[in-house]
Order: structure tokens, then C-alpha cells, then sequence
């Protein structure tokens, strides 16, 4: 721990502070559908995937059901109207053509994801010829899926997974190489009719990853897909599809940056989760979108959907977030407690500064049998953020025995931005079993004074506090990505006091 | 010899209420002062003004550390160049642990002296030897930063930083508050320890007997933001007999 707060603290020192670090733009050509959406466009990306009509179909109703919904307007989030025909539905790096290596790839956008950190090239690292990157032991593997704009680049260590019998590959191919499973999950939590931002998502995504793990297989790596939006006026609208048949455990990892840009752009993304008898799925994001500079110009409107089935009995799923980027978040990732003794977890960080404006939390909805579920959840506002938790956890009348621990803690930092806590609890069933503690602290003057007395300079005294605030939450996470995730909340809060 | 904290003229105020009214005390390598007064005469004020906790307006006069401004440095500076404050109310940092603090702290101080930077392993060894010498059971270390301390427990954690970082300069802030006689025993031996003739002491307090267990070369008497009277130790058990209601009209 102590290294990992030295290292974060040297690291933000090491950077222009001002900058949001992934801010650069990648210049390669690229091929877009025309701005704005229509049966056509819809059309245009099927076509461009080359889809089957099953699955051409599945995205038109989708597109019609959504031109009969309405924008939600719940959150506590405020934005102007958002024109969805000024925006570009499909972005592909160009030449589009079928690559049999990671070498065929654009240099371009293999720079690209060499400037965020990110390992496409785990072939040489392999063969020894590149050593691992630091703090990274060398038997410790991570398969990456990249997604930059629409469509997935690169895919790592495929075959050795192949072996394991895991399938992670990008979605677009799962549609043409494993319709049978592609048809029998996609839409099956999160359904095309879901809500506005889900069902548009249904008409026009693009890739994403798609992972199945076999009954009784335990991932051998971790795996992650980074996503990227480059393009200017494009939408990112990624659909994620993890299925952990039973017995079986996955961890995936999820990370997102984008270029800084005056304009705002949409990111509405579908993740869904199926787990079944006895198999685990821990999901974890360290979402970075770019969040708008000091003034609040620009920034990602992140409208994400996220849902995990414990179809199973004794099924568990884990959602980890640290949410540091976007101009806007609207995000709520849920569990569904279908199966009996299933278990829902939600553990979150979410950091406001600048601002940003965040609507997250969680829902929990308890159907089977002594299910339980627990939310922990930590918001941090500076600058003149709004920062709002909210979540609901249901027990159904046939969900005997159901529990739920809900902590939420908020800390202010100044004075000028604000925390709200939104539960909404109900349930059904007499013996459910709810718990909800909340509280809201700021980082007081004295405790900046006391550890800078010690020698901490302002910064590293909020980095250090702040952190003790999270660590319940960092400690989820897979560690490489809790030391990407403590570096990002340092960075985060640069500016933050004095 | 350059004196080690040098206060010339100090005039302090928080807002529009001028708290020292022109201060003036010179601290030597190897002193012991004993800074005693009323609520209200400014010795808070002095502690942590000497530390450079903001708030304060400094409208006149000088504090000298080392023959430097002090005045011109923000409180880590002050805090690297060797001033060590113990706080009278010391602050709880849930989620981080002592050690962890401890060496953040120590290896930010040791950055800012140009030194090198101690490892996880060496710092260990040297925290251990420190919270040995001053009977301090490990397990406080792997706690959070006061969090659940008792009072005993937080001021115990002050000396063990004192001690940690080897200051040149200490303020000891009320640091008798809270306690039971007990733990103030136990307290003052730790401080008695890490007396030397190169470091000097700033002892402030209320009452007379916390000098009991540290003895004071020097006594200075505030009142209303001034010293009012100096002497040897002696004069601390002549307050006690008789009050500070006699400063109170001398002010």
C-alpha cells in the first residue's frame, strides 16, 4: 500500500496536471455512416458487419421501438438537448480489412493504445523480446480486447484461452462464429425495450466483446477490453456480453479513455451478464472518459447500461467501478437475484471535480430465495461537481430469506459542490432483510493542516486521505488496476484544494 | 550560536481580533521553555502560527527558524526543515494506516531535504525500533491514523512521530489535555527521552503539573497575546500557588 501511495503521488507529479492525461487524438483515417439515424443507418452497420439477417432484424425493432420512447429525465444530471441525428452511428479505422496480426494493425492506433498503457502486445512480451511493464510480474497475463471507436482492433492471447475452451473475442465476430449462444443470451437481461438509452444501443452498436466460459472452466487470466472514442461527433455504443455457464469463474476488467474535445459526445454502452449454477463473474471498470475541461466545455456523456443475471442457484456476480471521467454519468450497474443463494455484490468509487455531474449507483433485485447483496459505495465531489448515489433493492414476495447491506459514504471537498444519497428500498416479503447506513464527511482544514505538518505537501495530503476514504473499494479490484485506479484518483482531484 | 526558533515583535490576528500583541522569545539548542498561560492569552495561537496553519495574519514581526524565515514557508516546508508540532486534539484519518502515514510523511520530509527515500522494508525496521524504544505496542502501527485511539493512544502516536522524525524544534501543545495522570507519565518519559543537547522543546500548558515530569530550564507567563513574565522553573510552581489572575491586570 505505502509504495502504491508513493507511487501514485510521484507518478501525478510527473505529469503536466492540467492536462486530462489521454487527451490526444489519433490521426488515421477512418470510414463513418453518415451522420444522423435511420432505418439505414442500421442497416449500414449490419451490412458493414456483415450480419446475419436474425440479427439485422433484432437491431431494426430495436430502432423502432426506440423512436417510440422518450428521453429519461430522472437523473440528477443537467444537459442541453442532445441532437441524436448530428451524430455519426459507426467509425471504423480505415483500410478495413480482415487481420491475421496484431502487426497488420495501424501503427497509428498500436501508438495509440502504447501512450495509454495498454498491452496489445502481449506476442513479444511472451517470447521475452519486450520485458514486461513494470510492476507487472511476468506470469501474471492479461488478455486485452481493444475497441477504438466502433469497431475492435486487436485481441489478445485468443489461443491460449482457446485452450481453456474460453471463448473472448469481439462481438461482431461472435454474431458470425457463435450465433447459437449470441442469440440464446443477447437481450436476455438487458432487453431491446429496456430504456432509451439501451434500445438505441440495440439498433446501433457496433462491437464490444463478447466471453463464454465453459461450465466448471476458471478463467486462466484476467480479461479486459479497453475502450477508446477517437472520431470527432461519433457515438461509442459498445455491448458487452459475458456468460459464465456453470461452475465456472471470470474476471473482467474494463477501461475507457477519449481525446479532449470541445464538443460533448454520447457513450451509450450495454453490458450484460449471465451467470449460472454456481458460477462467479466480477466485473470491473476504471472508466476515464474525458470529463470536460475547467469550464465545463466538452466532455463524454456516459449513459451506460449494465445488468448482471444470477440465473443460477448459489451464482455470484461483483461489480467494482471507479468512475473518475465523463461530463456526464448515468449509470446504475444491477444484479439480479434470480437464482437461489445468489449473491449480488456493487462496490463503487465515483469522483466528481470540475463539472462533472454524476448519477450512479446501484439496483439489487432479489427474486430467488436467501439471496443477499451488498453495496458499497463511496462518492467524492470537489470542485463544483454534483456527485448523487442512487439505488434500489427490492425483495420480491417469493425472495425468503433475502439481505442486503447497503454502506454509502459521501466526502465533500470545498464547498461549492454537492452529495446526494437517493435509496429507494421495498420489500415484498417479511422476512427480507435490509440494512442501509449512510454518511457525509469533508475533508476538514485540520486534517489538511495535521498531515501537512507532518510534511505532505496540500495534494498529497487529499490523495492520502482520500484514498484511506476508497480503500474498502480498491480493495476489489485486481491489482494492477488498483494502482491505475489510485493514480487516476489523485489526478482526478488535482486542483481540488488551496 | 544561532538560535534554533526566534520569535521578534509577533503580532497575530484571525480575522479583525489581534490575538499576540507583539511577541518576543528566543529559543536555544538543548532548551526546555515551558509556555504557560490562561485560556485565551494566544498559546494556541503561538503553536500554530509557529507551524504556519492557515487562517492566521501575521501583521508585524518575525519568526525565525535556524536564523530563516519561517514566515516564508509553507507548513511541510517547516515541518521537512525540522519543526515538529504535537497536536492538543490530534486529527483521525480513517482507511490509512499509521505505518503508511508515517512513511509518506517521513519519506516526503526525507524528498524534501534532498535525502534518499527509505524503503518499505527499511522503514520498518526503523519505525519498529522507535515504537520499541518508547514501549509502544506494534499493533497501534497497522491501525488507522488515530482512528478509535484513546487519548493516551493519539498522544503516544505524537511522541512516536516526534521520535520518527527526529525534529530539531518540538511544540508540545496541551498536550497534558485528556489525560489521566497514568498516561501522562507515560507520555512526559517519552518526551523526556528525546530531550537532547541539539533539539529544543516548546512546552505548552495550562496547569503546572505536566512541568512535574518534564522540568522546564525556562517558564514564560502569557497573557492577553504577550509574555508577561519570565523565569526558571520555579515559576511555574509559584503559579500554581498563587494563579494568573496577577498577569491578568499586569497585561
Amino acid at each position: 500500500m505505502v509504495a502504491a501511495v508513493r507511487d501514485t503521488v510521484d507518478r501525478v507529479r510527473s505529469i503536466d496536471v492540467d492536462q486530462y492525461r489521454y487527451g490526444f487524438e489519433t490521426l488515421i483515417e477512418s470510414e463513418k455512416a453518415p451522420k444522423g439515424l435511420s432505418d439505414e443507418t442500421v442497416r449500414f452497420i449490419s451490412a458493414k458487419k456483415n450480419e446475419p439477417a436474425w440479427m439485422l432484424e433484432w437491431r431494426l425493432e430495436a430502432y423502432r421501438r426506440w423512436l417510440t420512447m422518450t428521453e429519461p429525465t430522472w437523473a440528477r444530471v443537467n444537459y442541453p438537448k442532445i441532437d441524436y441525428q448530428d451524430i455519426h452511428y459507426y467509425a471504423a479505422p480505415k483500410p478495413k480489412k480482415t487481420l491475421s496480426s496484431i502487426d497488420e494493425i495501424d501503427p497509428e492506433i498500436l501508438k495509440t493504445y502504447e501512450k495509454l498503457g495498454i498491452p496489445l502486445r502481449e506476442v513479444a512480451i511472451l517470447e521475452g523480446v519486450e520485458p514486461p511493464p513494470e510492476g507487472e510480474s511476468a506470469n501474471r497475463k492479461i488478455a486485452v480486447d481493444a475497441v477504438f471507436d466502433s469497431v475492435s482492433v486487436a485481441t489478445t492471447f485468443k489461443e491460449e484461452l482457446k485452450k481453456a475452451g474460453v471463448i473472448f473475442m469481439p462481438i461482431s465476430e461472435a454474431i458470425r462464429e457463435h450465433p447459437e449462444l449470441v442469440k440464446q443470451y443477447l437481450g436476455s437481461v438487458v432487453p431491446t425495450s429496456d430504456n432509451f438509452f439501451a434500445t438505441l444501443n440495440s439498433a446501433v452498436f457496433s462491437d464490444g466483446s463478447f466471453v463464454y466460459v465453459p461450465p466448471g472452466v476458471r478463467c486462466p487470466m484476467e480479461l479486459s477490453t479497453y475502450f477508446r472514442i477517437n472520431e470527432r461527433n461519433t457515438g461509442q455504443f459498445e455491448r458487452t456480453l459475458i456468460i459464465a455457464d456453470k461452475g465456472s469463474y471470470v474476471s473482467y476488467l474494463e477501461g475507457c479513455t477519449a481525446p479532449q474535445r470541445d464538443e460533448n459526445q454520447l457513450h451509450a454502452a450495454v453490458v450484460e451478464l449471465v451467470a449460472l449454477d454456481d458460477a462467479e463473474i466480477k466485473y470491473s471498470t476504471v472508466q476515464n472518459w474525458y470529463p470536460g475541461n475547467a469550464e465545463g466545455v466538452g466532455g463524454i456523456y456516459n449513459f451506460v447500461t449494465k445488468r448482471g443475471d444470477c440465473r443460477g442457484n448459489h451464482s455470484k456476480i461483483s461489480w467494482t467501478q471507479v468512475e473518475t471521467g465523463s461530463a456526464i454519468t448515468w449509470k446504475y450497474p444491477s444484479c439480479i437475484l434470480r437464482g437461489d443463494n445468489s449473491r449480488g455484490e456493487f462496490y463503487s468509487i465515483a469522483i466528481s471535480n470540475g463539472h462533472q455531474q454524476v448519477d450512479s449507483g446501484t439496483k439489487m433485485l432479489h427474486l430467488g430465495k436467501n439471496t443477499s447483496s451488498r453495496i458499497i459505495s463511496k462518492g467524492i465531489a470537489a470542485g463544483k461537481s454534483q456527485n448523487t448515489y442512487r439505488g434500489l433493492v427490492t425483495a420480491h414476495r417469493k425472495a425468503t430469506g433475502a439481505r442486503n447491506y447497503t454502506a454509502c459514504d459521501s466526502l465533500l471537498i470545498g464547498d461549492k459542490c454537492g452529495a446526494h444519497t437517493v435509496p429507494y428500498v421495498e420489500a415484498k416479503n417479511s422476512s427480507a432483510t435490509f440494512e442501509h447506513e449512510a454518511t457525509t464527511s469533508k475533508i476538514s482544514e485540520d486534517v489538511l493542516f495535521y498531515c501537512t505538518q507532518r510534511g505532505l505537501s496540500q495534494e498529497e495530503a487529499v490523495g492520502l486521505v482520500v484514498n484511506g476514504f476508497v480503500k474498502d473499494v480498491l480493495q476489489q479490484l485486481p491489482m494492477e488496476f488498483a494502482v491505475e485506479a489510485q493514480k487516476l484518483i489523485s489526478i482526478s482531484l488535482e486542483g481540488s484544494v488551496g | 550560536m544561532t538560535a534554533l526558533l526566534e520569535m521578534k515583535d509577533l503580532k497575530v490576528r484571525v480575522e479583525d481580533n489581534e490575538i499576540l500583541h507583539g511577541l518576543t522569545l528566543t529559543v536555544n539548542p538543548g532548551e526546555v521553555h515551558a509556555i504557560m498561560g490562561p485560556n485565551g492569552s494566544g498559546k494556541s495561537t503561538l503553536s500554530h502560527v509557529i507551524a504556519g496553519k492557515p487562517g492566521y495574519e501575521v501583521t508585524d514581526g518575525q519568526i525565525l527558524f535556524r536564523g530563516e524565515d519561517l514566515l516564508e514557508m509553507e507548513p511541510d516546508e517547516r515541518a521537512a526543515k525540522g519543526l515538529f508540532l504535537a497536536f492538543q486534539y490530534p486529527v483521525e484519518i480513517p482507511g490509512v494506516t499509521t505505518w503508511n502515514f508515517l512513511h509518506t510523511a517521513l519519506n516526503a520530509q526525507r524528498k524534501a531535504r534532498g535525502e534518499s527515500q527509505l524503503s518499505s522494508p527499511e522503514f520498518l525496521k526503523k519505525v519498529r525500533e522507535v515504537a520499541k524504544s518508547l514501549n509502544i505496542p506494534q499493533d497501534m502501527l497497522k491501525r488507522g491514523v488515530n482512528v478509535g485511539f484513546s487519548g493516551g493512544e493519539k498522544k503516544r502516536n505524537e511522541i512516536l512521530q516526534m521520535a520518527l522524525f527526529e525534529p530539531a524544534v518540538c511544540i508540545l501543545d496541551e498536550m497534558d489535555s485528556g489525560l489521566d495522570i497514568d498516561a501522562l507519565r507515560i507520555a512526559a518519559d517519552g518526551v523526556n527521552a528525546l530531550r537532547s543537547p541539539d533539539r529544543a522543546m516548546v512546552v505548552i500548558t495550562h496547569y503546572q503539573r505536566l512541568l512535574n515530569y518534564i522540568i522546564p530550564d525556562f517558564v514564560h507567563v502569557m497573557s492577553k497575546g504577550r509574555v508577561v513574565k519570565s523565569g526558571g522553573k520555579d515559576l511555574a510552581l509559584e503559579l500554581e500557588a498563587s494563579g494568573y489572575t496577577q498577569f491578568e491586570d499586569a497585561a
